[in-house]
């Protein structure tokens, strides 16, 4: 599917791209189990099994779907889980720029890549020295993410219909999922503000509006990146 | 959980991606919208950490998850795999409940 002259499978053998296929894979297994406690939580939401699925295929991002379904356990309405969730998409938009770039060829590749464009695969792919290690960075780990994120799905949805997640402690499990999810964010000191500010202005809402408002209040903390950085103001005009 | 939401976020997200990768393509954004569309995931995430941990409903309070959430934390500040510090978090909140 990479556009160029090789295939993806040609470039998946070259040698010194097995590193590439060894993370990718790696990284496609661990979000396959993460995957597991999206499933699971979205059939205790009171979500089907195949609407869990059909998110994990369609939607396939995962802060998002998270987020939904978080909103949707806790008692909120479809509008708002929408919100929240859409919100955190919106960040894919910002990936896609970054790809572009490396990720030309015929349209239709282009709207294939769009479903693929992700944390994992824009990452994976930004690390790659040169173009065609970059591109089938972003193939590989694009397609692996998303083989193994909608068999965990799938499988989680499978397990949560059969146990009670709360005997296992499994409603931990998405906030411990968001713990690590947040922590790359907070490598910068404005990331932090935001997610404390995030924090407080959604507690401090929680008894007073519907479930999933504090929320989408919340984004009003990323208002944080307004100002210009410091390091900005030092480079002469 | 309605077919609305599951697809309108399907729709919605999809967009977003094809905004980003074909149609505004290789062009920068203004500076400080940048800055503030690459804080959204810690405001927002940060929320959700807060509300899955100390509300259900409109109820503030504490209970065993915030114990397994603490764990979480203290797993993703020592660096272990994503997997570990759910598996720290569901395994705290599972032993504090059976004890409680």
């Amino acid at each position: 599917m990479p556009s160029g002259e090789t295939s993806l499978f040609a470039l998946a053998r070259e040698p010194r791209l097995r590193p590439v296929v060894r993370a990718s894979v790696t990284l496609g297994v661990a979000v396959g189990v993460f995957a597991i406690s999206f499933g699971v939580g979205a059939v205790s939401a009171g979500g089907s099994t195949l609407q869990a699925c059909a998110m994990s295929l369609l939607v396939f991002t995962g802060a998002s779907q998270f987020s939904a379904v978080s909103v949707i356990a806790a008692g909120g309405s479809t509008g708002s889980a929408l919100g929240g969730a859409l919100l955190l998409s919106a960040r894919n938009g910002v990936y896609g720029l970054a790809m572009s770039r490396h990720l030309d060829g015929p349209l239709v590749n282009r709207l294939v890549a769009a479903q693929l464009t992700i944390d994992e695969s824009t990452e994976m792919a930004l690390a790659q020295d040169d173009e065609p290690a970059r591109r089938a960075a972003f193939w590989i780990t694009g397609l692996s993410v998303f083989v193994f994120w909608n068999l965990g799905t799938l499988i989680g949805a499978l397990i949560g219909n059969a146990i009670n997640p709360e005997t296992f402690g499994l409603d931990a499990a998405f906030p411990a999922a968001f713990v690590a999810m947040l922590w790359p964010h907070l490598r910068t000191s404005r990331g932090r503000i935001a997610a404390a500010l995030g924090a407080i202005v959604c507690l401090s809402l929680i008894p007073f509006v519907p479930v999933g408002v504090p929320i989408l209040c919340a984004s009003l903390a990323v208002l944080v990146g307004v100002p210009v950085p410091a390091v900005d103001k030092r480079v002469p005009a | 959980m309605t077919w609305t939401l599951v697809l309108a976020l399907a729709a919605g997200s999809y967009v977003f991606k094809v905004l980003g990768l074909v149609i505004i393509g290789n062009r920068a954004l203004p500076p400080m919208l940048d800055r503030c569309l690459t804080l959204i995931p810690a405001a927002l995430i940060a929320a959700l950490v807060a509300k899955d941990t100390f509300s259900l409903g409109q109820d503030l309070g504490l209970d065993a998850r915030a114990v397994g959430v603490l764990g979480a934390v203290i797993a993703a500040w020592r660096k272990l795999p994503m997997l570990a510090v759910i598996g720290v978090a569901a395994a705290l909140t599972a032993t504090v409940r059976l004890l409680g």
